[in-house]
Order: C-alpha cells, then structure tokens, then sequence
C-alpha cells in the first residue's frame, strides 16, 4: 500500500486532525479497562483518577505552550517541586504567613520560567539544554534549601486544593475545578488572541514570524515564564493532594508524564500544531492507563512500559503526518 | 514621465561588507504606479538594494527619499509602518494557520470595546470576512479562507503572501522573487495577481532571474552590476538579449549606447 493509497491518506487524515486522535485512544482505553475491571466506570474512581490526574495536567498546560513554539521543557516537574519546598517550607518552619508562603512558591517557579525563556529568547540556547540545566539546578534547590527534610503539618490554606466536595454521591477536588478552570483560560488564550497566533507561529515558522514583525523573542519569554506560573500553581495543587513538603517529589513521573500528555494530546514536537484540549484529553489519558493497570494488578513498573510506549506511538503519528504536510 | 516626484527615490547608496562593496552607490526610482523590475548577475547587489529599501540593512551611505522626503529604515518594521511591504521568495507564511490569519498575521484584529481591550478578543469574524473579500477582489480564487495554509499550492500560498502585501501596503510593494520556487502555471497566476496588483494603484518593485517574466510585467527595468544600477531600460527601448548584455557586463561603448538609447524614454 503507498502512501497516497485512499484508507492511508483518510488515517492520516483522522488521526492529524486535532482532538480526533487522542480521544478515540481515551475511548478505547477506558472501554478495555471498564471490560476488565468492574469499579473503573464507578464515579469515585474516575474522579479519583481526575484527582491523579491534575497535577500533570497543569503541568502539562505550561508543557504545551512551550512545545506549540518547537520548544520543550524537561524542567517542569523539578521547577514544580522546588516551588512546593519553598511554599511548605516558608509557611512550617519560617512562620510566614500562608497566602505570602504560596505566592513565594509560586513565584519562585515563575522565576525559573524567567530564565529558561531568557537563556532560549535572548542568547538563543536549544531549550533542550537549557531546561535539562534548570532541571538540575532545580533539583538542587530544592535539596539544598529543604536539607532534605519534609514538611507535614501544613496550615489549611496549602490544603485547600486537596479538599472535595459532594454531588450526588460523588466527590470532587476543587483541584480538579481548577485545572479545568486552567484548560479554559488557556484555550482561550491560545485559540482567541493574537497572543496564541503569534505562539503559534513562532513554532510554525519563526522566520515568517519575524518578517512578518511579530516579537518573536518577547513571545519565547512570554511562554516560558507563564509555563512557569503553571508549575507553581501545580506545585500548590500537588500540596494540596500529598499535604506534604517532600523533597523527592517531582522526581519520577511527572516529568515524563507532562510531556506525554502533551505528545499524547497531539501536539506536535516540531511546533505550531496542537491543542490544549488535546493535552487534556491525553493527560486522562496516561491517568486512565495509571489507574487501570493498577485496578486489574499489573504491576507499577509494567505501567511505565505502558507509557513509553504510548509516548513512542504519540510521537511517530506526529512524524508521519508531519512529514505528509512538508 | 515627466517632473513627477518618484514615490521612493534612493541616491547613492553604499554598502560594505569588509572588503566586499555590495552597493557602490547606487541610485533607484519608483513612480506612482509602475512596475520596475530589478535585474542583475549573482552579486550584483539586487538583494542588498532591495534589502536597504525595506529596512531589513542599513546602507553605509546614501539617501532614501519617500514622496520626496527623507527617510530612514532601522528594521523592517520602520518600511512597514510607511507602508512598504515584502513579499519573500521562501514563502513567509505560517502553514498551520488558516489563510484569514495568515493575512492579519502581527496584525490581528481585535473586538472594539471591552472585549478586544480587556480580554483581547480576536475578531475572526470581520477578519475572515475581509480576507475573503480582499482575495475576491484579487481574483485569487480559493474555496474556503478557513483552509490551513500548508492544504493550499505554492502557487496559492504566495498568493496569499502577495494578496497580504497588497492588503496592508499603502506606498508600495516590494517582490522577491516571488517565482523562484514555483512551477509554470502557478507562476503565471502570480504574475497575473501582481499585474492585478498594480491596477488597484499600487507600485511594485519586482526582482526576478526570469527575463521574459521581467520583460512582460515591468514599466522600466533597472539593470545593477558591480553594486551600481549601470541602465534603466523598458521594455520597448531594449530588447531581452541587450538587456542581457548590459547586465553581464557588455563593453562600455555598447553600455554608453544603452544609457543614450535610455534618455529618450525618461
């Protein structure tokens, strides 16, 4: 079969349009889990699975932005978890006031979205390198300013996006709320204003962009620093979920996971093409993969086969219908 | 023509790179609308020209005048804001974006009221509906103004760069070659768009390799050689094999008979 064959070219089709992709993956896997086992569909375990799911989804927010304009952030989870030391940290063992410590926190990973944007927009480094060195001086904040101890006991205000509340039987995280609050305000910046053109552009054909008299390096900084607002809003969700200051979260998971999420999601390595929504639907995506092969007893590590996996799937449908358009 | 004031006039520009000299000098004139072609051998100093005119150099020396008065270009941004635009030769769209927003790209439209000014609402309506009438007047025909740029051909993508260079150019507009990376039919649409182009009163200033492409859409031609402009001809003075001649360096008694043979005609 060549590849100008009809049923090649109506995959291609269907599977690079935007959302389609990823949600018939969601579908088919929440049908074999809710074959195989019979509390999946349950209420209580989907929210519970949303309640897993929104600390990568938020991370996955400000992943997405930087991808859309051909970057990539492998800072994410470690920014994140030097932002929830810093507000645990403040407001156990300083006695700052809870709101202040929060701010703090979450500025502190704005901080690290400054410098990645700088170090990409102004001296012009691969966001490879510059985000696997954030990564490490991340990790070594966090280290160093915790000295690896953990912070429990946390004021209620840290906790507040860890609580639920009821609808008919079934509780909900105002986490949960929150994330899809985030989605929303970026979908509508992304898709309605000129700001989200021009991120996708800078993505699409930085050349274009600048001949065309967009700011391209204002837009690059733009993006890195508001993925960094979105880390310390999931530093403070992630709080909320665990109700600690721990020094080792952030570690394992999340990272991948966010990015997954995004390739998941359909959006494009290469730039310029996806969507928030479709880093939603893959963030539920690795959660219903998570909470499934938990469910029917597979093994933890067997879940992290799963997600290599489905991330190599993700980013070789990117390649292929990239490469159909070029 | 006459006494007329050139809508852009450059005197003497030069441009060095180190040892290299790009412009030599060179002196250029646009009148209100006319199509003048630029020809001249690799290094001849067409792009650098054609560069120092939309503000993307800045030449070492020499004037630029626009409607007779003194300007200078910083960055392409500076030509644009006096109403020059360019369009490249390597296709300067975003692919991924529809055609309407390829259009109003660094130049969208926002919703009047609190709507644009608070929560910056693009207007995609009124921007959709002024693409696909400012392509309806253009003749440039495609089906649909929501079709993502890279499902169009060469062809109708550098349509869509010219039809956005005639949108928003108010002085003139600059062309690139605009050919050199298109077949044979999809060059003869843009040709056509930018003689369309040029009867809706707006001068074009058009570098091309191409001299039967340069000999049927130009008013005058301004041939360079050696970082200067050495003849403007038309195509009614000179034929395509002289021209030719000029440009690759004929002898000075056949350049001078050029030059006297040009007086007549200006």
């Amino acid at each position: 079969m060549t590849l100008a064959h009809p049923a090649f070219q109506l995959t291609r089709r269907v599977l690079g349009a935007p959302t389609v992709g990823p949600l018939i993956a969601l579908i088919l896997a929440m049908a074999f889990f809710a074959v195989k086992s019979e509390s999946f569909l349950q209420g209580q375990n989907l929210s519970l699975v949303l309640q897993q799911v929104m600390v990568v989804g938020v991370l996955a927010i400000g992943e997405t932005f930087v991808i859309l304009t051909a970057g990539i952030d492998l800072s994410c989870a470690t920014v994140m978890a030097f932002g929830q030391i810093v507000m645990t940290k403040l407001a156990v063992a300083k006695g700052v006031d809870p709101l202040v410590a929060i701010s703090l926190g979450i500025l502190a990973c704005v901080g690290f979205g400054l410098l990645n944007g700088g170090l990409v927009a102004a001296v012009k480094l691969p966001a490879f390198i510059v985000t696997l060195g954030t990564l490490n001086i991340a990790f070594a904040f966090t280290h160093i300013y915790s000295n690896d101890e953990t912070y429990s006991e946390l004021p209620s205000q840290l906790l507040f996006f860890g609580r639920t509340f009821t609808i008919h039987g079934t509780s909900i995280t105002y986490g949960v709320v929150l994330m899809f609050i985030l989605f929303g305000i970026a979908w509508y910046a992304l898709t309605q204003t000129a700001w989200g053109r021009h991120v996708y552009t800078v993505g699409d054909n930085i050349e274009a962009a600048r001949l065309m008299g967009i700011k391209v390096n204002r837009v690059l900084l733009s993006v890195y620093t508001l993925a960094g607002l979105t880390y310390g809003i999931a530093a403070l969700l992630l709080v909320g979920r665990t109700e600690l200051g721990d020094p080792n979260a952030g570690q394992t998971t999340e990272n991948l996971d966010a990015i997954t999420a995004v390739v998941l999601g359909g959006t494009s390595l290469f730039g310029g093409r996806g969507t928030v929504i479709g880093t939603l639907i893959g963030a539920v995506v690795v959660g219903v993969f998570r909470n499934g092969l938990t469910l029917i007893g597979v093994e933890v590590v067997w879940q992290y086969f799963v997600t290599g996996v489905l991330v190599i799937l993700a980013v070789s449908v990117d390649q292929l219908t990239h490469r159909g358009r070029a | 023509m006459t006494e007329e004031t050139p809508i852009l006039e450059a005197r003497g520009l030069v441009k060095r790179y180190g040892q290299v000299v790009a412009l030599n000098g060179a002196d250029f004139e646009l009148y209100p609308n006319e199509i003048v072609a630029i020809i001249g051998d690799n290094g001849a100093g067409k792009s650098t020209l054609i560069k120092a005119l939309s503000g993307a150099l800045q030449p070492d020396d020499g004037e630029l005048r626009l409607d007779g008065a003194h300007v200078r270009f910083r960055t392409p941004g500076d030509a644009r804001r006096a109403g020059i635009e360019t369009v490249y030769q390597d296709l300067a769209v975003a692919p991924s974006l529809d055609i309407a927003s390829n259009i109003f790209l660094g130049r969208e439209a926002r919703y009047r009221g609190p709507l644009g000014l608070g929560l910056r609402l693009l207007d995609k309506r009124r921007m959709r509906r002024e693409a696909a009438t400012h392509l309806e007047e253009l003749k440039i025909g495609i089906q649909s103004i929501r079709v993502a740029v890279e499902s169009l051909s060469g062809g109708q993508r550098q349509g869509v760069a010219v039809a956005r260079a005639a949108k928003w150019a108010r002085r003139l507009a600059i062309m690139d070659e605009p050919t050199a990376a298109l077949g044979v039919r999809e060059t003869r649409q843009v040709l056509d768009l930018i003689l369309r182009v040029r009867e809706r009163g707006l001068p074009v200033i058009i570098i091309s390799h191409d001299m039967p492409h340069v000999f049927e859409l130009a008013d005058r031609i301004l041939i360079m050689r050696l970082g200067k402009r050495v003849a403007v001809v038309t195509p009614q003075s000179h034929t395509m094999s002289e021209a030719v001649a000029i440009m690759t360096g004929a002898t000075q008694s056949e350049l001078e008979q050029a030059m006297t043979k040009d007086e007549p005609a200006e």
